[in-house]
């Protein structure tokens, strides 16, 4: 592959775009695709013959839109008219409404706030091109950032790129990613390995997957570019089995992009040589904390060690590894292509760019969203997801998953950022956002993190296997009003073992459910201390 | 750990006193050594380190985090706490927690009185257990024709399994399930008894801390272990090298 070769790619597509009149976009992700999206899609294939218009529009199914409660979502571009809830008998609807005007009772507004008011960066082809042809990725300029790094720019000007740009990890610990590159730059050795994790453990999270559906080449483009930057010629995917859709597009893209010699010996022709191999994990949700995953990819069983040595020292096999996140190696090709300044410009003093979240719970517009950091609590729920539907109040939402914490009312102006939700003693985690209203009771909330916690510590070390179990059994005797102010001290005092002596972030992370509806929504917990007791 | 090799000597402060120690050895060693106290149930010399049971946490100046003393590296002019208040509290907190995990019955016990768990709580000061016992209900495996495995009393070192894998070289001991369900096992969870690939040398048994592993015919408190041998087996077998 060279660069003309790159741009004659571009080039092509553009002129089979212009050649159509327009074009159906069908949602086949993962959450579309399990309502029958496959089926949309041929029947409007099928109703386009039919009506002799199978040459002027082109029909194709593309990654995720962001409304996947609305789905399968249907658009027709250029002009970006969307639909919802779109099936094989309604599919008329769409094809016979190709000219503009006559509105539908599926239209959805496309200039609705849910998706005016997300910013595009990690998910700017999602939605937009097929996954599962390498041709649209490189016509959105895909892989000119890998071009870009591998003839312009030394080891090190890459890593000062990704330092100024002020990225940090996406996988929960927000880790600044151009000094974990640097560090595994600078690590002694001349075999070293990158590993995208794409375990997404987090309950109800869905950002990692739908990008990996939606836009594969990216997650590739990415892997390169570290691989270059830090001097490695072999990577890893570390994928959850239960993401088949997900594993099988990665397949197709690492094949086209093999194919080009994208990926491989002599990439663009210089002396850069990567590979790609995927790993599938089995669904423990502690095989994503990265020790535990390279134990895992190692072939053993997949126990967190303690850190350090980091992987940026010692990981795969011993060897110098850098681990991130989907959505931090989604990030990376648009930080080189448009520039680290304008990547900084984006976000907070400390957060840099965007955060896409997955929004659910009691909260009209459920789905994926991508917003630039500083966003406040209160636009993304009101705003973007449209607020609590029924005319319910809003009581607190959660964030960060099973790590994270929830946060009520009178903090939802704060601004999205790593160190403000700390501060309020959640997290950002992965993005996962949920959403309760009134109805919802928070030692119930606390008590379904801490059985998922319970049920997925892996039992390596003494606090989180048997400290959480007890946190359990205990906000169980609040759920049944069987509590006693004794439990109260000693569920507190539990959670501070957990939290200061677990070996890994699982178990340290684990209270922070319970401890942060102590200290918002204490008087839940004392309502369910027994009565007689109360009296005392 | 140094790299290449090189060995260098470090000077730290351990409980605000001056020590000195080599580059290759961990802050429990180095503790150990000078004669101070630190708790450890997982940790056997002579074995890898895997910093599960959390008795050994000290505080490192200008660390956030508490660190295990038994897998963290000495480094130069690093500052130690291995006692005060809250590491105390923390310690009893653990050792409790794993009291209430199984049953832990010592007058029972074919390790009453030999036992590092037992030794430890009297140390500690542990008098009573705040933490609910669990009760769970474990099986006994006496299907090998020399020990006993019961799981009632075992606390998850994996002594068991490392020395098995590490010295002897048979790993037939492994951990199957996970979280509190989690539990040691032999083979593909097979009884011990039918376990092909265990010599009978016996290692688990007397590195095992507590009554979980024992000798058959072996009566209330009469479970005593040798797990001396494992340095000097570890040492003869460098000197081969
Ligand atoms: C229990 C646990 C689960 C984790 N699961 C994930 C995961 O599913 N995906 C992920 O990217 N990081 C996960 N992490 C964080 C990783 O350990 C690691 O920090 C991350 O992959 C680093 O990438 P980043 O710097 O790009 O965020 C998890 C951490 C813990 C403690
Ligand atoms: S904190 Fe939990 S998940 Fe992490 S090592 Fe300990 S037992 Fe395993
Ligand atoms: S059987 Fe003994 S040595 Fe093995 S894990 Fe249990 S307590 Fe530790
Ligand atoms: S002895 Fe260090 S954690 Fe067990």
């Amino acid at each position: 592959m060279t660069l003309e070769e790159l741009q004659e790619i571009k080039a092509g597509e553009e002129l089979a775009r212009s050649q159509k009149k327009k074009s159906i976009h069908v949602c086949v992700a993962a959450g579309c695709m399990s309502q029958n999206a496959e089926a949309v899609l041929n029947t409007i294939e099928g109703q386009l013959k039919e009506k002799g218009l199978a040459k002027e529009i082109d029909v194709k199914g593309v990654g995720c839109m962001g409304l996947c409660a609305a789905g399968p979502l249907v658009s027709i571009e250029p002009e970006n008219r969307m639909f919802q809830e779109i099936n094989p008998a309604n599919a008329f609807l769409v094809t016979d409404n190709l000219e503009k005007g006559k509105k539908t009772t599926n239209d959805l507004a496309s200039d609705s706030p849910f998706f005016k008011r997300q910013y595009k960066i990690v998910t700017e082809n999602c939605g937009v091109i097929n996954p599962e042809r390498i041709e649209e990725y490189i016509a959105f300029d895909g892989y000119l950032g890998l071009y870009t790094v591998l003839h312009d720019l030394d080891q090190n000007e890459v890593v000062q790129n990704l330092i100024k740009s002020g990225l940090r990890g996406r996988g929960g610990g927000g880790y600044p990613t151009g000094l974990k590159w640097s560090t595994v730059a600078k690590a002694v050795g001349s075999k070293k390995y990158v590993i995208c994790n794409a375990d997404e453990g987090d309950p109800g999270a869905f950002m990692d997957r739908s990008v990996l559906e939606s836009d594969p080449h990216r997650i590739l483009e990415g892997m390169a570019i570290a691989a270059y930057a830090i001097g490695a010629d072999e990577g890893f995917i570390y994928v959850r089995a239960e993401y088949p859709l997900a594993i099988s597009r990665l397949k197709v893209a690492i094949k086209q992009a093999e194919r080009k010699g994208l990926l491989g010996n002599n990439i663009f022709g210089t002396t850069f040589n990567f590979t790609i191999s995927i790993r599938l994990g089995a669904g423990a949700f502690v095989c994503g904390e990265e020790t535990a995953l390279i134990a895992s990819i190692e072939g053993g069983r997949g126990t967190p060690r303690p850190r350090p040595p980091y992987p940026a020292e010692s990981g795969l096999w011993g060897k110098p590894t850098l681990i991130n996140n989907v959505e931090t190696f989604a990030n990376i090709a648009p930080i080189i292509r448009k520039g680290a300044d304008w990547y900084a410009s984006i976000g907070t003093e400390t957060s840099k760019g965007t955060k896409v979240f997955a929004l659910a719970g009691q909260v009209v517009n459920t789905g994926l969203i991508e917003v630039p950091m500083g966003m406040s609590l209160r636009e993304i729920i009101f705003d973007i997801g449209g607020g609590i539907p029924g005319g319910r109040k809003f009581k607190a939402v959660q964030t960060g998953g099973p790590s994270g914490g929830c946060i009520p009312e009178e903090f939802l102006d704060i601004k999205v950022d790593y160190e403000s939700l700390t501060k309020l003693g959640s997290i950002m985690g992965s993005g996962g956002m949920i959403v309760m209203d009134e109805n919802s009771n928070m030692v119930d909330v606390a008590r379904y993190f801490m059985e998922f916690c319970m049920s997925e510590s892996c039992g390596k070390c003494v606090p989180c296997r048997v400290g959480t179990a007890q946190i359990y059994d205990i906000l169980t005797k609040f759920a049944e009003r069987r509590a006693t102010e004794a439990d109260l001290t000693l569920l507190e005092e539990l959670c501070d073992v957990v939290r200061n002596t677990s070996l890994c972030g699982l178990g340290q992370s684990s209270p922070n459910p319970v401890l942060s509806t102590l200290k918002y929504f204490k008087h839940e917990y004392m309502e369910r201390i027994q009565a007689e007791v109360n009296q005392e | 750990m140094a790299a290449n090799g090189q060995i260098k000597i470090f000077t730290l402060k351990i409980d605000g006193k001056d020590v000195s120690a080599r580059s290759d050895q961990t802050v429990l060693q180095v503790c150990r050594e000078n004669e101070f106290f630190i708790p450890t149930l997982c940790h056997l010399e002579g074995l890898s380190n895997i910093g599960a049971c959390r008795l050994c946490m000290v505080e490192v100046a200008g660390q956030r985090k508490l660190l295990p003393a038994c897998t963290t590296m000495v480094s130069e002019a690093m500052e130690v706490t291995t006692t005060n208040d809250k590491l105390a509290h923390y310690r009893k907190m653990t050792l409790e927690l794993i009291f209430s995990e199984r049953n832990h019955t010592c007058s029972v016990c074919v390790s009453n009185n030999h036992c590092e768990l037992q030794f430890l709580s009297q140390k500690l000061g542990i008098n009573h257990i705040r933490v609910p016992y669990r009760f769970p209900k474990f099986a006994v495996d006496a299907s090998h024709p020399y020990f006993i495995l019961d799981h009632n009393r075992c606390i998850l070192c994996t002594r068991c399994v490392r020395v098995c894998d590490e010295i002897e070289g048979a790993h037939v001991w492994d951990v199957s399930g996970r979280g509190i369900q989690a539990k040691v096992i032999t083979e593909l969870n097979q009884p011990w008894g039918s376990a092909d690939t265990c010599t009978q040398c016996g290692k688990c048994v007397n590195v095992c801390p507590v009554g979980a592993l024992s000798e058959k015919g072996r009566s209330v408190a009469e479970n005593t272990k040798r797990s001396g041998f494992l340095p000097y087996l570890t040492a003869r077998r460098k000197e081969k090298i």
